[in-house]
C-alpha cells in the first residue's frame, strides 16, 4: 500500500524556464529503478518509491550527460517530489507522516495510479 | 516492499544508510582550500567542466577516499582530473610543476607560488 | 625562515584571524602535501596558460570571504516584518536575494517556510550541495557521511543530537538537495520579538536556523 503526502500545489509559475512538463503539481509518481552506473542524481533510497509531485523546478540540463563534458541538452522537467516517510522506509519510519522532498527529472519518473 | 538488492548502488549516493554520531567539529578553511574553491568556480566559468564533471570524478573515486582524504583533497583531485581531460594543461605540465613546486621548500609558505607574491605586490 | 606578511589589503591576513574570527590553520609553516603540491601546481599553469589571472583568484575569495550567514540572516529578518516581500521570496527565491543587494551568481535559491505544523531540514544526499553564495561555504558536519545518511531516514534522531526536539504534531519536512536548487529554512519568528530592530531581528537567526538543524532563540 502507497502512503502518499498531501501538497499545496504552489500559488506561483515556476521561476525558471520550463519546458514542456508530462506531470503537473499533485500527480502521482513513481520513481523508475535503475541500477547502471554512472553519475545519476536520483538518490537510490527513492527509486521504486512512490510520491506527489510538489511542484515543477523548471527544466535544466541532463547531469547524466554533462557529467561527461557533453551539452546535456535538451533541457528536461525537474520536479520536486514529495514522498512520505512510511512510504520510502516502511515500519522502520520514525514518524509515518514526516516527508521527504527531492528534486528528480522527469526521465526518472513515471505516472502511478493513486490508492 | 521487500529488501533490494544493493548491486550497482554507488557508495557516494549515502541517503538512508546506517551510520553513527555526526561529529559537529567545524574548522575554518585554509588558504590553500579557498584556492581550490576559486579554481573550481573560475575554471567552471570558463568551460572547462561543469559541477556535475566534478561530481562524476569524484564518485569515481575510490570509495575509501572519503575517509582518507579531506573534501578539498578529493576537490583538488577532481578538478585537476577534469583539467587534463578538457586540455587546460598537459600532463607532462603537471608532472614538471609539481616537481618544481616540491623542491621550493619543505613548507606550504615556501612552495607557494605567484598568487601569493600577487597579493602583496 | 616563514614569510611575515603585514598586507593590510590583502584579503587572507587579518592579523592572522579568518574573517570569522577563528585562526587561520597555520599551513604556511607546516609541511607542504602532495595534494597542496598539486592545487600551486595547477594555480600557476592556469595563469601561465591565460586561463586564469592571479588576481581572479584573490578576488574570487575575497567574493566568497563576503559570503556569510549574515546575509541570509538580513533576508529572513526582512522576510519576518514584510509579508509582501516574504510572498516573493517564497516564489523566487534569487529573485528576491537580488532585491537586496546578494548577487545569486546562478544560485537558484528555493526558501521553505517552517510554520507550527510544519519544520523544514535540509540535506544534500548525494554531495555537499548547499547555497554557497547567500550562506557561505557549509560546515563541515553537513558534508559527513553521518548527515547525509542519517537525516533523510531518522531527521527527530539527528535533530535530537544538535539540541532540537519537536512534537509529534509537527511534520518534519526533509529536502535533499539532488539536482539544481539549493534550499534555505525560513525560521519562525520567535515570540516576544515584537517591536524589534531588523539588526535585533538578524542578530538571532544563525547558520544553523537556516539549514533546518535550530531554531532562533531570544538571548
Amino acid at each position: 500500500m502507497t502512503r502518499l503526502p498531501e501538497v499545496t500545489p504552489p500559488p506561483f509559475e515556476p521561476p525558471y524556464p520550463t519546458t514542456e512538463a508530462r506531470f503537473a503539481p499533485s500527480d502521482v509518481v513513481r520513481v523508475k529503478k535503475g541500477a547502471a552506473p554512472g553519475h545519476m542524481r536520483t538518490p537510490w533510497y527513492l527509486r521504486g518509491h512512490v510520491g506527489r509531485v510538489e511542484r515543477i523546478c523548471g527544466g535544466f540540463g541532463n547531469p547524466e550527460e554533462l557529467a561527461y563534458h557533453r551539452d546535456g541538452l535538451p533541457a528536461r522537467p525537474l520536479y520536486r517530489v514529495r514522498f512520505t516517510m512510511a512510504e520510502v522506509w516502511g515500519n522502520r519510519a520514525e514518524r509515518p507522516a514526516d516527508t521527504i522532498d527531492a528534486e528528480i527529472f522527469e526521465h526518472w519518473l513515471e505516472a502511478a495510479d493513486a490508492p | 516492499m521487500g529488501t533490494d538488492s544493493d548491486q550497482g548502488r554507488r557508495w557516494h549516493d549515502m541517503g538512508g544508510r546506517d551510520a553513527g554520531e555526526i561529529a559537529r567539529g567545524e574548522h575554518d578553511h585554509a588558504l590553500w582550500e579557498k584556492r581550490v574553491d576559486a579554481l573550481m568556480r573560475i575554471a567552471s566559468a570558463r568551460g572547462y567542466f561543469t559541477v556535475d564533471c566534478l561530481r562524476r570524478v569524484l564518485e569515481d573515486m575510490p570509495p575509501d577516499s572519503f575517509e582518507t582524504m579531506t573534501y578539498y583533497e578529493r576537490w583538488i583531485y577532481s578538478i585537476t582530473q577534469n583539467l587534463i581531460e578538457t586540455g587546460a594543461f598537459t600532463i607532462e605540465q603537471l608532472n614538471a610543476r609539481m616537481e618544481e613546486v616540491a623542491a621550493r621548500g619543505p613548507t606550504y609558505g615556501e612552495a607557494q607560488g605567484i598568487g601569493e607574491r600577487e597579493a602583496g605586490e | 625562515m616563514p614569510h611575515d606578511h603585514h598586507h593590510h589589503d590583502d584579503p587572507f591576513h587579518h592579523d592572522g584571524m579568518s574573517p570569522s574570527g577563528h585562526p587561520y590553520r597555520p599551513d604556511n609553516d607546516q609541511p607542504l602535501t602532495y595534494w597542496q603540491r598539486m592545487e600551486i601546481a595547477v594555480r600557476e599553469l592556469l595563469v601561465e596558460n591565460g586561463i586564469i589571472t592571479a588576481a581572479e583568484v584573490n578576488e574570487q575569495i575575497a567574493k566568497m570571504d563576503a559570503r556569510t550567514p549574515a546575509q541570509g540572516a538580513r533576508v529572513v529578518a526582512r522576510t519576518w516584518t514584510d509579508p509582501a516581500f516574504k510572498a516573493r521570496l517564497l516564489a523566487d527565491g534569487s529573485a528576491a536575494m537580488e532585491e537586496m543587494g546578494i548577487d545569486p551568481d546562478g544560485l537558484k535559491l528555493v526558501v521553505v517556510e517552517n510554520t507550527d505544523k510544519v519544520h523544514n531540514v535540509v540535506v544534500c544526499t548525494l554531495c555537499s550541495c548547499y547555497p554557497r553564495n547567500l550562506l557561505g561555504l557549509p560546515p563541515d558536519w553537513y558534508k559527513t557521511r553521518a548527515y547525509r545518511s542519517r537525516t533523510v531516514k531518522e531527521p527527530r534522531a539527528v535533530l535530537h543530537e544538535f539540541g532540537l526536539d519537536l512534537p509529534e504534531d509537527v511534520r518534519i519536512q526533509v529536502h535533499d538537495s539532488t539536482a539544481d536548487m539549493r534550499y534555505m529554512v525560513l525560521p519562525r519568528r520567535p515570540e516576544g520579538t515584537e517591536g524589534w530592530s531588523r539588526d535585533e531581528l538578524e542578530a538571532i537567526v544563525s547558520r544553523d536556523c537556516m539549514i533546518g538543524v535550530a531554531v532562533p532563540h531570544l538571548t
